[in-house]
């Protein structure tokens, strides 16, 4: 009893740690990295697709609302698997149909291996996705494929329930 | 008693991320099995208000760190003399020291100091050698490490690694599936730690100049892809390259003028060779598997990098006057992330053993006589980045649900893991020796 107490007391501690080890981050860093940090590049410290969660689910076109948008890899495979087809198809129809809208497709690895072979994964995952666009009548420019490799599990364990969920191609609507 | 030790600890626990956040601690969890036995004293101090940095302690935790020697606890000492004429050997010789470090620091007025450091051989009753050095209030850590990388050659006959500095990257979660990526510098013992670069998008594959003076790395900031070098005296970095696709691996030449890397603009990963005075680019693979991972021969005339093109990801090397390519990893079946010692003889890599549910590891293979040693009984081993005297091969791995970062000596022998104080820490990039 006494023991559980002490863990939790730590816990406690930690956590507040580590709160106050981000907050003196932010201080520390916003002068720090500014003055030399953000030199002529364009995205800046942080934001950039910081709040990508928005292109993708609820800014779907009425059209395609309702499809399926992650589409998963078979382990170590770059092939698009079959119960991706009729989906994949519809979206598709839709970019056909629409050549001004455009999509970004997002292809990612499970945590196993080395981090930039996984990042060559991943774009061959998204290169799979977007040849099949393509062979449906998708315009060249309405595709652009961005690996992030293991960077963004969708889950985080180490096990194979994860590692299946992470290895996937993302699809989202830029505009 | 308890409570109070609690209390301490608890203390502590607060305090740390105020003093640097994200800081390692160091664990020896192996050491060579007769290490040298070895005391250094506290060092004494004349004419100082009390010092910021205890030099004696930062000795030995890094001389304590190389697994090669067994440093005595200061409560066991007799005595704490701190010039030659205070040392009774028979006292160390008795509690089994072979070797002896005594110090002194005086103050030269303001931030001045000079310490003066002694070596002594307890056996032979000798002094091996000594020092003085120049310093200040501000850079006790670095006279520290001076020392121990002095004391660690002289008994060693191995230049000490203990001056230089490792880059990471740790990763915090923000909730939501939100992370706060940062790039951080610490010295070799993971102390000193601060953020160089801080994201809400990815940074990986940092990679040092040969002259320790910049690092290239890739960075997702503007939700591409983009490979930026950084120049750590300044902060000033910039944008070397951003094509469609990939853009990764970035790794330096020995010369400091070019890097090599990997692209997918031609339509699959492929290394190239980036001139960064001229801004001019060669393509120097030519397949359509995945070729990336480029790592340089310390001559500059091969450049090492990880290909599929056998089916599984394996090691080759390409010689850049002919562009002959020659496979150089053939046991198991992932090979990858190579890395040479200074020598070029010994290939760090991340491996995985043929057969079903392997682990990867990090392996080391000796390219004169081919033979291959696994160093690593974890699984999810992966970033292999070697010391500059070619003593430690720095890796990260998981542990429980956490990304540590953790090292093995060449042979094996010696091991220890530096894990942070919250979040995952990864990609770790050993500096070469620093001026």
């Amino acid at each position: 009893m006494r023991a559980l107490k002490v863990t939790k007391v730590a816990a406690l501690a930690l956590t507040f740690a580590w709160i106050a080890g981000c907050s003196s981050t932010s201080t520390q860093t916003d002068s720090a990295d500014m003055t030399g940090g953000m030199g002529g590049t364009d995205g800046a410290m942080s934001s950039g697709m910081g709040d990508s969660g928005s292109l993708s689910g609820s800014s779907l076109p009425g059209a395609v609302a309702n499809l399926q948008t992650v589409f998963y890899f078979d382990f170590d495979q770059s092939t698009v698997r079959a119960d991706s087809f009729a989906d994949l198809e519809a979206h598709a129809r839709y970019l056909a149909a629409n050549p001004q809208a455009q999509v970004r497709l997002e292809g990612h690895a499970d945590e196993r291996g080395t981090r930039e072979y996984n990042m060559a994964l991943g774009e061959r995952r998204g290169n799979a996705v977007s040849r099949f666009l393509m062979v449906n009548g998708v315009g060249n420019g309405q595709v652009e494929v961005v690996s992030y490799g293991e960077e963004k599990p969708a889950m985080m364990g180490h096990d194979n329930g994860s590692w299946s969920q992470n290895r996937r191609v993302e699809l989202k609507y830029v505009n | 008693m308890k409570d109070k030790l609690l209390a301490c600890c608890l203390l502590l626990m607060l305090a740390l991320p105020f003093a640097a956040r994200a800081e390692l601690v160091v664990e020896v969890t192996q050491g060579v099995d007769a290490p040298t036995p070895l005391a250094v004293v506290p060092f004494g101090s004349s004419g100082t208000a009390a010092l910021p940095e205890d030099i004696a302690a930062i000795v030995s935790t890094d001389l304590e760190r190389s697994g090669f020697f067994a440093t005595m606890k200061r409560a066991d000492m007799l005595s704490f003399p701190s010039q030659q004429n205070q040392v009774y050997f028979r006292d160390w010789r008795v509690s089994g020291q072979n070797y002896l470090l005594i110090g002194r620091i005086s103050s030269t007025g303001g931030q001045q100091l000079d310490v003066v450091y002694e070596l002594y051989d307890v056996l032979k009753e000798q002094r091996v050698f000594g020092e003085q050095i120049s310093g200040t209030t501000g850079n006790m850590r670095d006279i520290a490490h001076y020392i121990a990388d002095q004391v660690f050659e002289k008994l060693t006959g191995v230049r000490g690694a203990f001056s230089t500095r490792i880059a990471y990257v740790t990763a915090q979660s923000r909730g939501n599936g939100q992370h706060l990526y940062q790039l951080q510098l610490a010295d070799s013992d993971g102390a000193r730690a601060r953020t160089i670069l801080e994201s809400r998008e990815p940074i990986l594959s940092p990679a040092w100049s040969r002259d320790g003076s910049k690092l290239a790395y890739v960075s997702f900031e503007s939700s591409r892809p983009g490979i930026y070098v950084q120049h750590l005296a300044s902060g000033q970095r910039e944008k070397v390259q951003s094509f469609p696709g990939l853009n990764g691996a970035p790794a330096w030449a020995p010369d400091g003028q070019r890097l090599a890397l990997t692209l997918s603009k031609d339509g699959n990963p492929e290394v190239y060779v980036l001139d960064l005075a001229q801004r001019q680019l060669t393509r120097i693979t030519h397949h359509y598997g995945i070729d990336t991972e480029p790592t340089w021969a310390p001559d500059g005339r091969s450049i090492l990098f990880t290909s599929d093109r056998g089916g599984q990801p394996q090691i080759y090397r390409v010689y850049l006057a002919d562009r002959r390519i020659e496979r150089v990893t053939f046991e198991g079946n992932y090979n990858s992330s190579g890395k040479l010692t200074q020598d070029g003889r010994f290939l760090a890599m991340v491996h995985r053993s043929a057969g079903a549910g392997a682990a990867f590891n990090i392996a080391v293979q000796d390219l004169k006589t081919g033979r291959l040693d696994i160093l690593t009984q974890t699984s999810l081993d992966e970033s292999p980045t070697i010391a500059p005297n070619g003593s430690i091969v720095l890796y990260a791995t998981q542990e429980g649900n956490r990304g540590v970062l953790a090292a093995s000596s060449l042979d094996g022998r010696v091991r220890f893991r530096m894990p942070a104080s919250s979040g995952d820490v990864r990609e770790p990039a050993w500096s070469p020796y620093l001026q």
